[in-house]
């Protein structure tokens, strides 16, 4: 039998958790890392315990609680989500761990689903912790066994770092064995290592830094460091992760002959890349965004008295910016190295496309909340946002800041505190208020920010692809547990007016919101109705609507709500509705003409 | 430029997010494993998602990246006119484009901000310049008995360039879509596959 799958990167990676005897996963939805805990959690037979957790400073801890007790732990996260679990992060690199622990932390160069494009690589180094950059799928799984290996070995937690084009790339991936071997979990009271308290931090930073430089010997032979020394050239090429994949296709393209180191696997290891540098004359190094090896390549150079050019970043190249493919790094190899320039122009196109951006889904209910915060607020109200599906609220024109999970409230407050004049209203979902907005509505009620926070709450993490959240009472694995009441939340925090509303109710939701407005001090509105992709896969199917020719006027009112549902002819000057209908009954509320009705069935 | 030496057959699938894109290439993909080729895909997921632009790579018989360089697809197959013109540089000179003509309109042409091309010239382009299949992939669906199928006509129409058996790719079509669905979907694929 086969044990060959096309299998999604995310997929992967979940299958070398399995693989290397993962017994405790944490973590917080986040593109492009989301898939690795729901493939976990939708397993029918577990032996592992799963969670998502409610931020990743949480989901961090509850991994490096873990695998002190001895347990192999994973937490897992996007790339900036590494920033909020970053306190943790720096001091569990000092005290190490007794299991494993593997922090799987995603980036996203070119910022397909966020909102910048650092660099964990170096958090790595910054952290003094191995860190593993997978250059496709299979080797995404197949190091995850290892990471645990070498993360028991040194007793320091590794970090682990996929990119989109590894976590969301498929390929054909080979299964391999999964280990019946499981650590025994006991917690050992070890003070020097569990508390610390400067006496022992002070000890333990000489420490790890030895660990680092030994961990930096270990990989020296890891088969995740590749040398190819090619006796008839003087070029060479370094390479990391998925870089190193377009670099060797962009070799073979350009016809050059040239040796290759690739590492995958840092910190990076001083025998190999001394040995390239002092077979070439000329060394280019590609890696996508920060030159992390670069610098190392450079600083190993200048150490060892290697007399060979380098370059790469700091020669202009190679972008440190955007994801990389095998057109940049042909132009970089071309430049580099002085060949004729071998790749395509890009097709100059004569017609006019239409922009397709992406947008609230039809009959999303943040658009209706949007459009009543409008509607109340005004064309001068100011609207701080949050990270979420409603960050689509910038085509309604109701999301004026984006800034990072949880910074709508407290921006407001700020805005506020700064002493401007005009009403500011922001809005925050469900799951980002349980991750980090709580903290910032406690410090808006107890600073007396006078604004408005409102909290879409839709019933589901939705734009990672649907992950339960405290507020829905069941847990990753589908477990029932509390519902915790986001309103009594906000009372307990101290917010004195807390209201809620069905957003689809627009004149219900409009005085809600007036009175928000109008409330001195820090008011609250929870507009509340689940997704709509989430009810439909439930199986809930409303009835459609559609427009009465005789009674439209053509005033765009409804197409203006910007709902994908709602069409314009401009043949006919009526606007109508489409199949894409969820049946939510707003634009009906909208139209002034009654033009808009349920369609029987 | 081409990929030959480097993949066996370069496939770029574009479209709307929604209209069943990932579909599409899983069933290619399983079936190129299927076939023992190696096969390497990137993917559009998360903000990319909702009702935007949507482009897959597909690579068939290829141990490098999932990235198809530009002017190096064998195949380009669009979902949605507009979605193959906005990724028609991926496409080698000698490729072929593979495209339904029922447009989705975007948000930004039903509200009126911008205007969308008429589907006439957009076809006029391609052919002055590839080997175009062009047809109606949402009305082959409906004759299938659902519209959501037209993915499946795509797969049909693209399965007579792919490197891969139409049996096998059936079967994968046969695990890969709803039961209920299955004879609709493989009769949208021998439509889609009349169509090349």
């Amino acid at each position: 039998m086969s044990t060959r799958e096309f299998m999604l990167g995310n997929v992967a990676i979940a299958r070398g958790i399995i693989e290397g005897g993962g017994q405790v996963i944490s973590g917080y939805p986040g593109t492009p890392s989301s898939e690795i805990i729901d493939t976990l959690a939708a397993m029918e037979k577990r032996d592992f315990y799963v969670e998502w957790s409610v931020n990743e400073k949480v989901a961090f801890e509850v991994a490096a609680g873990a695998a002190i007790a001895g347990a192999r732990s994973v937490v897992t996260m996007k790339h900036v989500g590494l920033n909020v679990a970053s306190d943790p992060l720096m001091t569990l690199s000092y005290m190490g761990v007794k299991g494993a622990m593997i922090i799987i932390s995603a980036d996203d160069p070119s910022c397909h689903s966020s909102q910048n494009e650092q660099d964990t690589r170096k958090y790595a180094q910054f952290a003094l912790m191995p860190c593993f950059d997978p250059s496709t799928p299979q080797e995404a799984k197949d190091m995850v066994p290892d990471t645990f290996r070498l993360s028991n070995k040194f007793q320091a937690a590794a970090i682990f770092r996929p990119t989109t084009r590894i976590s969301h790339g498929k390929s054909d991936v080979e299964l391999g064995e999964i280990t019946s071997e499981k650590p025994q979990v006991k917690f050992e009271k070890i003070p020097e290592r569990w508390i610390m308290m400067p006496k022992n931090a002070r000890a333990r930073h000489p420490y790890v830094l030895q660990v680092y430089e030994d961990i930096r010997k270990e990989l020296e032979n890891s088969p995740w460091n590749q040398l190819e020394l090619d006796a008839g050239s003087k070029l060479a090429v370094i390479s990391s992760g998925v870089a190193s994949v377009y670099a060797r296709e962009a070799l073979k393209r350009c016809g050059l002959n040239a040796s290759f180191l690739k590492i995958c696997a840092y910190p990076v290891p001083e025998g190999k890349v001394t040995s390239i540098l002092e077979h070439a004359d000329k060394v280019l190094v590609i890696e996508e965004l920060e030159p992390v090896l670069e610098d190392e390549v450079r600083i190993m150079a200048q150490k060892h008295g290697i007399d060979v050019e380098i370059a790469g970043k700091s020669e202009g190249l190679v972008p440190r910016h955007g994801e990389l493919n095998v057109d940049v790094c042909m132009d970089a190899i071309s430049n580099a190295f002085e060949l004729p320039v071998v790749s395509s122009e890009a097709t100059n196109l004569d017609l006019e496309l239409p922009l397709r951006p992406p947008v609230l889904c039809p009959g999303c209910s943040h658009r209706a909340a949007f459009y009543i915060m409008k509607k109340v607020f005004g064309k001068d109200g100011i609207y701080p946002s949050d990270i979420g599906c409603y960050t689509l609220g910038v085509q309604s024109g109701a999301v004026d800041t984006t800034l990072c999970m949880g910074a709508s409230i407290t921006m407001s407050s700020g805005i506020y505190h700064a002493g401007e004049d005009h009403p500011i209203c922001c809005s925050i979902g469900d799951s980002t208020f349980f991750h980090t907005g709580m903290n910032g509505l406690l410090n808006a009620v107890y600073n007396k920010a006078d604004i408005t926070v409102t909290i879409m709450d839709n019933r589901i993490t939705a734009m990672t692809g649907h992950q339960p959240n405290p507020g829905m009472g069941r847990t990753a694995v589908g477990e029932a547990t509390v519902a915790v009441s986001i309103s009594e939340i906000c009372h307990a925090l101290g917010a004195e007016f807390v209201e809620e509303s069905n957003p689809y109710d627009l004149m219900a939701t409009e005085d809600v919101f007036k009175r928000a407005r109008d409330y001195k001090g820090t008011s609250v509105v929870i507009t509340r109705q689940p997704c709509v992709i989430d009810l439909r896969r439930s199986g809930v199917k409303k009835a459609m609507f559609s427009v009465d020719a005789e009674k439209c006027t053509g005033c765009k009112a409804c197409v203006r709500f910007g709902c994908p549902a709602t069409e314009f002819d401009i043949e006919t000057k009526h606007a109508r509705i489409n199949n894409m209908c969820t049946g939510c009954g707003v634009c009906a509320q909208i139209c002034k003409f009654g033009a808009i009705t349920e369609v029987k069935r | 430029m081409s990929s030959a030496g480097i993949s066996l057959f370069d496939l770029v699938i574009a479209g709307v997010g929604g209209q069943g894109t990932i579909l599409a290439s899983d069933i290619i993909g399983k079936t190129a494993v299927r076939e023992g080729l190696p096969v390497m895909a990137a993917e559009t997921h998360g903000m990319a998602q909702r009702g935007g632009s949507v482009v897959n790579h597909l690579r068939v018989g290829c141990e490098f990246g999932s990235l198809i360089p530009l002017k190096s697809a064998d195949a380009l197959l669009a979902l949605e006119p507009s979605e193959a013109l906005r990724y028609i540089e991926y496409l080698s000179d000698d490729g072929i484009v593979l495209v339904n003509t029922e447009p989705v309109l975007p948000v930004t042409v039903t509200s009126g901000l911008s205007s969308y091309p008429d589907v006439g010239e957009i076809i006029d382009y391609l052919e002055q310049r590839f080997t175009v299949k062009a047809f109606n992939a949402v009305k082959l669906a409906k004759e299938a008995g659902h519209v959501q199928s037209m993915n499946t006509v795509m797969v049909g129409a693209v399965s007579k360039y792919l490197p891969l058996s139409k049996d096998v790719l059936i079967e994968c079509i046969r695990q890969s879509v709803p039961k209920k669905t299955v004879d609709i979907n493989i009769k949208a694929f021998e439509l889609g596959r009349l169509q090349a």
